[in-house]
């Protein structure tokens, strides 16, 4: 399987889609998607580590508490993340996001993330790896 | 949606009866062909907000609804804390607060052209605006604490505003039973240095021209007169309300089944009025809202610095501020007698009916002007509210044009540049620092604004008052 990331059609907001060999690798998609929503991934440097911990009582609250934490550290450090490396342990989440500071000449940001919705909030196995996905209110 | 099993009780109402775990029918106010538009999410959406306990008369939807999360966006509900009723974090949606404001300046259109390209650039210098843009306020955690309390009232008594802008905002500028401390650190760390910003995405700041008046008597009232000039300011409240909405919203999914909610979908996530859940939420919510009623009051004194250097004979006044994503305590008359009910409105304005009580003097005969954003091409409206808005919808009409096509189908059709000079060939300045998101929010990207609010007058929701063109447009 080829780990890869795509948006999704919504009216008003965005659907983020991560799809991976693995569950953590849907995750770090689904971030890389979130990111995509306000700019290319591929322009933003990975210059600073931020570790992000979070715990939920299931496997989709947990993709949702997960874009949760990097939308509030995206606002909070005025930064963007392009890179990913999370770990699951069951229903815990320890990742590191690589990024920098977010700079309006260079990465042109269109929209900000309001936040991860449960709509159309989904992880589960897909295609002999997982899918996780959700819709976020821009 | 398909309107072969809708039942149509007038040319723009339309009425989903009662099936299987709906607790009260779905009524529908938009034209046919706005109805035939609408996904239909808008339909389950609302069908499943029918199932909800304590929902009282009907799930309603406006005519600008579309596919929200949870609640239609363009939702509008009704619970009884006494029959069990719900709150709902969804149903007030992330931007908590999310409104309008109209600025009177008491210039008229010959006054401002000259100047158009010098108020655009000055207007786009010193309004913050923009994915990570800050504002030149930075609040130290008392402060936090007095704005969140003290909404639009806190800001004005900081030299933001004037007395009188109070009188002119819902709530008279200041939601009462705030409770800040259930704002999270995380929340006030977001909104430290946003006060007094724009935001992104559908949030704008527009200079407009008035340029058609339907109602010569509400226009007095609300003293529009075509070709003068107003500002229309579309923000909510800003990361602080993101952060609460996003909170809650994932507490209230896990913590159903604790609260013996089943709820149809997990997206429709809600706590009962009276559990702690649903308390914590409401204090928090209507913190949230003070903040948004400080941040449009900001910048309000934001634009009154911009005018006062440029065009000093120019006088501005608030007409109105009104917001359309809340969830409010109202008594309204239900079955011939009054009820205490939580009102959510998703993307939907309240519109008090001439006589109100809670209208200032000025504007009680005319009824609440109700403050209807389009799009950058095509302007925006003044409603007014009708004496039986509250007989349909709980006294609340539409917000909006809402999106005809996804952002992503925008990003395929457009370029940021192209829309830009096309609007600026029409006499409309546009300013923002993102191209990208100009694309997104192309004027083509939405409905038309106009059927939408023929629908909401012929609906008897509200009435036309007063059409805006824009001229400078500054988008976050």
């Amino acid at each position: 399987m080829h780990d890869h990331w795509e948006h999704f059609e919504h009216g008003a907001d965005v659907g983020v889609r991560g799809i991976a060999a693995t569950k953590a690798g849907a995750f770090e998609q689904a971030a890389l998607a979130l990111t995509a929503v306000v700019t290319d991934p591929r322009n933003v440097a990975n210059r600073r580590a931020v570790d992000i911990d979070c715990q939920a009582p299931d496997d989709e609250l947990l993709l949702a508490h997960w874009l949760n934490a990097l939308v509030s550290e995206m606002a909070t450090r005025r930064m963007l993340f392009g890179l990913f490396d999370v770990k699951l342990d069951g229903h815990r989440l320890h990742a590191r996001a690589f990024g920098e500071t977010a700079s309006v000449a260079r990465h042109k940001p269109a929209v900000e993330v309001k936040g991860a919705t449960c709509t159309e909030l989904r992880v589960a196995p897909f295609d002999g790896g997982w899918l996780a996905q959700t819709i976020v209110d821009v | 949606m398909d309107t072969g099993s809708l039942i149509r009780r007038a040319p723009c109402v339309w009425e989903i009866a009662r099936e299987g775990a709906m607790r009260v029918p779905v009524l529908i106010y938009a034209s046919e062909p706005l109805v035939r538009a609408m996904d239909d999410k808008v339909r389950l959406q609302a069908c499943n907000v029918a199932t909800l306990p304590g929902i009282v008369g009907a799930s309603t939807a406006m005519p600008d609804a579309h596919w929200g999360y949870g609640f239609p966006i363009g939702g509008v509900a009704a619970f009884d804390a006494d029959a069990g009723g719900v709150v709902s974090a969804g149903g007030v949606g992330f931007d908590i607060s999310c409104g309008v404001r109209c600025l009177l300046t008491g210039m008229r259109r010959d006054d401002v052209m000259p100047l158009q390209q010098r108020l655009a650039d000055m207007l786009f210098a010193h309004i913050p605006a923009g994915v990570g843009s800050t504002g030149h306020i930075k609040l130290g955690s008392e402060a936090m604490e007095a704005m969140l309390s003290g909404g639009a009232r806190w800001a004005v008594a900081q030299g933001w505003g004037r007395a009188a802008d109070l009188e002119r905002t819902e709530e008279r500028g200041q939601m009462l039973h705030a409770k800040p401390r259930w704002v999270s650190i995380q929340a006030r760390r977001r909104q430290r240095e946003e006060m007094g910003t724009l935001g992104s995405g559908n949030h704008y700041l527009e200079v407009q021209e008035v340029v058609e008046v339907f109602d010569a008597d509400a226009a007095a009232a609300f003293e529009l007169r075509v070709g003068d000039v107003v500002v229309m300011i579309h923000c909510g409240s800003r990361g602080l309300g993101h952060q609460i909405g996003s909170e809650f919203l994932l507490r209230m999914a896990a913590e159903a089944p604790g609260h013996g909610l089943r709820l149809p979908d997990r997206e429709l996530a809600c706590a009962p009025i009276r559990s702690d859940l649903g308390q914590e939420y409401l204090g928090a919510m209507r913190a949230a809202i003070n903040c948004a009623l400080a941040n449009r009051q900001i910048l309000t004194h934001l634009v009154r610095e911009v005018f006062a250097d440029l065009l000093p004979a120019a006088d501005l006044r608030l007409l109105y501020d009104v917001s359309h994503n809340t969830c409010k305590l109202e008594t309204h008359r239900v079955g011939g007698r009054p009820r205490e009910l939580y009102v959510h409105r998703k993307g939907a304005t309240r519109a008090l009916g001439p006589g109100h009580a809670d209208l200032p003097a000025a504007l009680r005969t005319a009824g609440q002007p109700v403050l209807i954003g389009g799009s950058m091409g095509t302007g925006s409206y003044v409603l007014a509210g009708t004496a039986q808005s509250e007989a349909l919808a709980f006294a609340s009409a539409c917000h909006g044009a809402g999106r005809a096509m996804s952002r992503h189908q925008a990003l395929q059709t457009w370029q940021g540049r192209a829309v830009i000079d096309e609007l600026a060939a029409r006499g409309i300045l546009v300013r923002s620092p993102s191209a990208r998101g100009i694309a997104e929010e192309a004027p083509l990207a939405y409905k038309d604004v106009g059927e939408v609010v023929d629908a909401a007058q012929a609906a008897g929701l509200a009435r036309k008052v007063a059409r805006l063109a824009p001229l400078v447009c500054v988008k976050g």
